[in-house]
């Protein structure tokens, strides 16, 4: 069976690649800035935020996939599946959160934020998919 | 939601895939309304009607108990 692929959907990937290129090059500049240990004063600030914007820039094109898929029965898997990651990413980030209130767990998140659980829960919502509906058209 | 999409489909000999490219959906689609997993919209169900040449209840049907 070959898997559905709409223009909305080969846009998506498209968005996607370039992001994800966008991402890697930023995080590799950035930490290879900070740990030189150079003093670049308030430049700091937006080259630590600079990772930061393609992954923002990945919510935005998984939020005009929604938009933009013409096919409501896929259109509909990929809204379940973003609102069973929006609410696996709550879940682990609230009980992160209280585990580290009550100092159970250590203080940060050791590089996996709200994102990387976001992501996973992606992963998740396109099992879901898939166990209750035999496909996942999956945006993950 | 019942649904005499099966039946129509062999009466044309049309596989899931040939309807999905009449009706510009995804196999999946098809698939989903088919087995009864997916109802369609109200602008879908009319293309299905449409593609059959069928009034739109004698495609589709309520369960007894909606």
């Amino acid at each position: 069976m070959s898997k559905y692929k709409s223009p909305a959907m080969r846009r998506y990937l498209k968005r996607l690649a370039v992001l994800m290129a966008a991402y890697l090059l930023l995080l590799i500049v950035a930490v290879r800035t900070f740990r030189s240990g150079a003093d670049i004063g308030l430049l700091a600030w937006p080259l630590a935020i600079a990772p930061a914007l393609p992954i923002i820039g990945v919510f935005w094109a998984v939020m005009r996939l929604l938009v933009e898929e013409p096919d409501e029965f896929i259109r509909m898997l990929f809204v379940r599946q973003a609102l069973i990651a929006t609410g696996f990413c709550l879940t682990v980030m609230t009980v992160w959160e209280f585990l580290q209130n009550f100092d159970l767990v250590p203080s940060g998140t050791g590089g996996f934020g709200a994102a990387f659980f976001w992501f996973m829960g992606l992963g998740v919502g396109a099992l879901y998919n898939k166990l209750t509906t035999g496909t996942s058209a999956d945006c993950a | 939601m019942n649904n005499r999409l099966k039946v129509l489909r062999a009466e044309r000999n049309w596989s899931q895939q040939d309807l999905a490219e009449r009706l510009e959906v995804s196999r999946q689609s098809v698939n989903a309304v088919e087995t009864g997993k997916y109802d369609p919209s109200l602008p879908l169900a009319f293309r299905i009607a449409a593609v059959f040449a069928l009034p739109i209840e004698q495609i589709f049907s309520p369960d007894q108990k909606d």
